[in-house]
């Protein structure tokens, strides 16, 4: 079973984003990356996959800067047992120019299971794992909680606003990862130290025409100070015409 | 000389940190109230290699270093100052002093078994009557054909009444005074005659069971001599100085978790209708707290270093990091306190028990008086 899955480095989620770049990218100055979390669900679940069957090898595939490195080696420390990294400093936000160059180099890579996360938590497109799949023509199951694989199928399950839905998939398939599937594993020291001897490729990042880019970014607005209408009962027929007038909640 | 942390010790942070938040903040309250030391919290730590930083891969470690400890040990720290001893406990103390004084028999016997955490590990020197006077415990071992007969009290021992395997100090010749003292490795739990007690009159640290042993005619075999007979006293201060490093970083733990805590609370805390942190006397404190805990983090960080060099002997650098720490994590928490107000009173905020936790790092493991007296006689000696 060879396993491939694409990891994103992003900024830490706790960090307070600054707009940079002419105001159209993220300034990375003082910023921590990681990989993104939902990710980081893929890796499990692929680690998850190989523990189970006994046997495969899991590839992570990663787009980014120098520094994506980082956040593949912290994969590696998981369990992951090799890696390429596709290199681009050019910070492209076109989610099919980046599919593009994924997709390329996935097809010199043999994979039965291709996993994503269901979105990176930057721009949070959450397009390119749908996209690499039909880029290689393979059957892609979005935002699953529970993956099983036997006899060259998958059984895997998703949440969706109707409910739940079992899904059976031949492989090879590409599937998106959702908060649920797994709970990810916390690297052993030993599993760190070890991280730094895996093989990791590095080539340069074949990416499509960008037919897509940023115009400007925005802070969201300033929250509303909030509101005492009054006190009690009496400060309820104020409330009400205010939530259905004022706030339309009602 | 460098400042930067390696990648690998950046990963194993973020584990420490990640583990202590997901691991042990979400039962705290809960585990202090009760007094609960849960035994999976070890085990876990253990099974991540924690315990295994400056023990060698053969005997389950994974030789990532005192530097990867003292790191770890601080990322504990900043959520639990509790859930830091064991760093002491597992490592420092028991295996490290087993790795460096034991017979092959005694690594291969306990070593991994402290690492994986399948033994808890304790260490004991104090007694009812000797504290910073080691030299004056009454502890005996009396020799015998086919062994050694303990007698006598340890009092203030972490882990005595949960515990497996303890270091014990004891007399085998007293006319020697403290070249008499012999250190021995006691299976607590499988010896007839050793009698442990919890103590639960303690002011903090709630989630470190605490007590005393009492031996009683205690037979123990040759075999639990650790290094050679007389040779307990220069033990327990080579151990003294490894553990001490421990200490140091928890300190750390405990002045990072106060200045963090105190500086979103001054930020979200308004007055007179504007932040605290906007008036001087609030800056004053939070700056206090950030230098203390940055020269104290040196302080550890070095010592550490020297230990990763080799230098296992860096008594004067493991001293001063040892002092400056508990210090300047007493002040930390005094100095919270005082940001939160009536609200660093209450148990409600976890101020007060890092506050609580902080003064036992003034006492244990030699007092900052001791550590004082150690640094002064080696500057008054160069």
């Amino acid at each position: 079973m060879n396993i491939v899955v694409c990891v994103k480095r992003v900024p830490d989620t706790e960090t307070k984003v600054k707009i940079g770049g002419e105001g159209t990218k993220i300034d990375p100055a003082g910023v921590e990356f990681i990989i993104s979390p939902f990710d980081e669900f893929a890796v499990e679940e692929a680690i998850r996959v190989k523990e189970k069957l006994g046997k495969g090898e899991i590839t992570i595939l990663s787009l980014g800067p120098a520094d994506a490195q980082t956040i593949m080696r912290k994969a590696y420390a998981m369990g992951a047992d090799k890696g390429v990294h596709l290199n681009d400093s050019s910070e492209c936000q076109d989610t099919l120019a980046e599919a593009q160059a994924l997709a390329a180099a996935l097809k010199e890579m043999p994979f039965d299971l291709l996993l994503f996360g269901k979105q990176a938590v930057d721009y949070d497109n959450g397009a390119v794992g749908v996209q690499v799949a039909k880029l290689l023509n393979i059957p892609v199951v979005t935002r699953i909680i529970k993956l099983d694989v036997a006899d060259g199928k998958a059984i895997v399950e998703r949440e969706s606003d109707l409910g739940k839905e079992i899904v059976e998939v031949k492989l090879p398939a590409a599937f998106t990862a959702e908060k649920g599937l797994n709970e990810p594993r916390y690297p052993k020291l030993m599993d760190i130290m070890k991280a730094k001897k895996k093989p990791l490729e590095e080539k340069p990042a074949q990416l499509g025409d960008p037919k897509l880019s940023i115009v400007k970014m925005d802070y969201p607005p300033a929250r509303p100070p909030g509101k005492i209408v009054g006190e009690g009962e009496e400060a309820v027929p104020a409330l009400v015409n205010l939530l259905k007038n004022e706030a339309k909640a009602l | 000389m460098k400042f930067d942390f390696t990648e690998e010790q950046k990963s194993m942070m973020e584990v420490g940190r990640d583990f202590a938040e997901k691991e042990i903040l979400p039962t705290q309250e809960q585990d202090e109230k009760s007094h609960n030391f849960r035994r999976e919290i070890l085990k876990k730590m253990a099974e991540l290699g924690f315990f295994g930083c400056v023990i060698p891969e053969k005997y389950g470690g994974n030789e990532t270093g005192h530097l990867c400890a003292a790191l770890l040990t601080e990322e504990i720290g900043r959520v639990s100052t509790s859930w830091t001893l064991p760093f002491n406990m597992q490592m420092w103390g028991p295996a490290f002093t087993i790795l460096h004084y034991g017979t092959e028999e005694q690594k291969e016997k306990y070593i991994p078994a402290l690492v994986n955490g399948d033994l808890i590990g304790l260490f004991a020197i104090t007694e009812p009557n000797a504290g910073s006077d080691v030299a004056g415990m009454g502890t005996t071992a009396t020799e015998t054909d086919d062994g050694f007969i303990l007698n006598g009290q340890k009092m203030w021992i972490s882990n005595a009444h949960v515990g497996d395997l303890a270091l014990v100090y004891a007399y085998t010749d007293k006319s020697k005074k403290y070249k008499g003292i012999s250190c021995f490795l006691v299976e607590l739990k499988n010896i007839p005659g050793i009698k442990t007690a919890a103590i639960e009159t303690k002011m903090g640290l709630f989630c470190c069971p605490t007590g005393e042993i009492a031996f009683e005619d205690a037979k123990i075999p040759k075999s639990a001599l650790l290094g050679q007979k007389g040779e307990g006293f220069k033990i327990c201060m080579w151990q003294l100085n490894n553990t001490r490093l421990g200490c140091a970083a928890r300190g750390v733990g405990i002045a990072r978790g106060c200045h963090e805590h105190a500086i979103k609370y001054a930020l979200e805390r308004t007055q007179f209708g504007k932040p605290i942190a906007e008036y001087q006397m609030i800056q004053d404190q939070l700056a206090t707290m950030f230098v203390e805990y940055e020269a104290a983090r040196l302080l550890v960080l070095k010592a550490a270093y020297e230990k990763d060099q080799g230098n296992l002997n860096n008594t004067l650098s493991v001293s001063t990091a040892k002092y400056y720490a508990a210090e300047s994590a007493v002040n930390a928490s005094g100095l919270a306190m005082k940001v939160f107000g009536s609200y660093g009173y209450s148990s409600e905020y976890p101020v007060e028990r890092f506050f609580r936790d902080a003064k036992s790092l003034q006492t244990v493991e030699g007092t900052s008086n001791i550590q004082k007296m150690i640094i002064a006689r080696a500057i008054l000696s160069k």
